[in-house]
């Protein structure tokens, strides 16, 4: 059996179940049964396909998925967190760098903007710095990694743009981070 | 002439806790002063006597500016108002305690103008110190008021005053609105300079008033502006790759420098005000930010991370070999210098607080002026006497000023946002 002979028998079931269910005034034994099956058919039949069907499009899908907004790739992780006062990128960090710095080496048309954050605690120029410090750090990685200097801005945020609000060490470590943002 | 306000005169009045409202507007800001132990001058401020309808209550302005210096005690001048004509018992004013006396009044001009007219009185000596007039429009009579309460200041201690100067901070006022405002001495009358969606720190004047340069996030990044505060007219002088932050005007205003991080980490930079002729300063391995220029122009303090934790430093304005100029603790911010060139204002970090310090230059001596923590973004006023700065209070920042001795502080806070950034304008004619 086919998929469309499948199809439009179901269809055809359905519609006399939904008939058969009775909502409707009319009496069956007043309606010859060959209508209704004609009507279903005709409409499989013609088209050849079938008219409920969802055809699934994926918008990216001319240019293909761009890797970078897939949820399931590890290139969807762009934040790479700090320690107070420091700018040293922790090894449990390296893995996204070296993800990052790999799709770049390989997309030498991809710019890339590091941008570093900090929290709250002290001066916000000060801060400034220290975030700029912080992205220097990941361009740093990334430029060893093969990535064109051309591809890559630092730029700092300092603490201006805390992702945690809050006076808590959980906040503040959110917020001590630099974000690879795509452009 | 010289000072009436001689040490000998000074009254000790410990424990003045003074609120003094700047005005009834909920978007303006509070004055609490809470020195302890500070010297005082006793001075009594009558009513004005009135004629007409007047927009601003010119003795309460003169009475709050005079309270805020932290250098007079306001005595009581009863509910009576007495012009400057008024034939005046100045013996009698002597024995409620006050060693001078304002008086004075305000007409109505049939140009719709007013002209207020003052005396300042000596009750010791019995004579006038100062009598003027002063025709204003009805928008400028806070002004009137701020520019007497100046003379009155001169008169009694020898230094000019700062009531008429304005100040510049930035606000928050939602997570995505920010408005740098510009607002007279005592925080009343604020004005909105900017308004933006993104950050805006770090704004500091001109050395003629005219202009404000600051840095705003507007494009996504840190860009500096020079802002020309009447015309609204505006311009991107520093917004190179990377971050571009900390505008500082050299003494003459022709230079500007900037901290910049087009070549790797943040250095500094020397470039005329318009943005051309950029050269670098500093070419450490780490962090030189926060350039603040010598009175004479000829150095420039910064912050450095050269030695481990920031400290400050002061090196050539043509760069060069750096000292450094703080010892104390890990970790010294945001230098300023005084206006005689002698002092340089911080926030230092000691046991977790960040607090203000004023540094005597030539002594090395170092004091504390502040007892609260989370403070920022020092700044002197043009006469030195009095330090701006920025402070939290509830997880929220506010404005504050302290003298430069520490001994009288002074709140000025707002409901209506998160106040930062704080910078004092200079003297303008």
């Amino acid at each position: 059996m086919t998929l469309n002979t499948l199809s439009r028998c179901s269809l055809a079931g359905a519609a006399l179940a939904i008939a058969l269910a009775g909502c409707s005034s009319v009496n069956l034994d007043d309606q010859p049964a060959a209508p209704i099956v004609d009507a279903t058919a005709s409409t499989g039949t013609k088209s050849g396909t079938d008219p409920r069907a969802v055809a699934s499009v994926d918008a990216q899908a001319g240019r293909g998925l761009d890797p970078l907004n897939d949820p399931n790739n590890p290139l969807s992780k762009r934040s790479v967190f700090f320690d107070f006062d420091s700018f040293v990128v922790k090894s449990e960090y390296q893995p996204i760098v070296q993800t990052h710095g790999g799709y770049l080496g390989t997309n030498k048309q991809r710019r890339v903007t590091v941008e570093g954050h900090t929290d709250e605690r002290g001066g916000r120029e000060y801060n400034l710095a220290l975030g700029q410090k912080r992205a220097e750090a990941v361009k740093q990685r990334l430029l060893l990694l093969g990535v064109a200097e051309t591809q890559v801005e630092t730029v700092s945020f300092g603490e201006e743009k805390p992702r945690g609000s809050g006076v808590s060490e959980d906040a503040w470590a959110q917020n001590r981070r630099a974000d690879l943002n795509y452009r | 002439m010289s000072a009436l306000f001689s040490s000998k005169r000074r009254a000790v009045c410990a424990g003045l806790v003074l609120v003094a409202f700047c005005g009834a507007s909920t978007a303006q800001l509070r004055v609490e002063i809470t020195g302890v132990g500070s010297q005082q001058f006793p001075i009594a401020v009558a009513n004005f006597a009135r004629d007409g309808q007047t927009s601003a209550e010119i003795d309460s302005i003169i009475r709050a500016d005079l309270a805020r210096s932290g250098l007079f005690r306001i005595v009581d001048a009863g509910s009576q108002a007495v012009s400057e004509n008024a034939s005046v018992n100045l013996p009698e004013w002597k024995g409620r305690g006050a060693d001078a006396l304002v008086v004075g009044s305000v007409a109505r001009l049939a140009d719709g103008r007013f002209d207020v007219r003052y005396r300042l009185l000596d009750t010791v000596k019995q004579g006038q110190l100062d009598g003027v007039s002063l025709v204003s429009t009805a928008a400028e009579q806070r002004l009137t008021a701020h520019r007497i309460a100046d003379r009155i200041y001169e008169k009694l201690t020898g230094e000019r005053g700062v009531f008429a100067t304005r100040i510049a901070y930035v606000v928050q006022t939602s997570p995505k609105s920010w408005e740098l405002h510009i607002a007279d001495a005592d925080g009343a009358n604020p004005q909105a300079a900017l308004r933006s969606r993104e950050p805006i720190i770090s704004p500091a004047w001109s050395p003629d008033g005219s202009r404000l340069a600051y840095v705003s996030f507007e494009s996504g990044k840190p860009v500096v502006y020079v802002h020309s505060v009447t015309t609204g007219e505006r311009r991107a002088v520093a917004n190179f790759r990377g971050s571009n932050s900390a505008p500082a005007w050299s003494p003459d205003g022709r230079s500007l420098a900037v901290t910049l991080t087009r070549e790797g980490n943040s250095q500094i930079f020397l470039m005329n005000a318009d943005g051309s002729n950029v050269r670098r300063l500093t070419t450490s391995s780490g962090i030189d930010t926060e350039p603040a220029f010598s009175v004479d122009g000829a150095s420039i303090y910064f912050t450095s991370d050269r030695g481990g934790g920031p400290q400050i430093y002061r090196m050539p304005v043509s760069g060069g070999a750096a000292q450094r100029v703080t010892f104390n603790g890990d970790y010294n911010i945001s230098a300023r210098v005084s206006p005689d060139g002698k002092q340089l204002a911080y926030i230092g970090r000691r046991s977790g607080r960040l607090q203000v310090y004023v540094l005597d230059i030539s002594s090395g001596q170092e004091i504390a002026v502040t007892d609260t923590s989370g403070d920022e973004s020092p700044s002197f006023a043009p006469n030195g006497r009095l330090l701006l700065y920025a402070t939290a209070v509830g997880g929220r920042g506010i404005l504050a000023s302290a003298s430069t001795d520490g001994r009288v502080r002074t709140r000025l806070s707002g409901p209506s946002g998160d106040i930062r950034e704080p910078t004092w304008g200079p003297f303008v004619k």
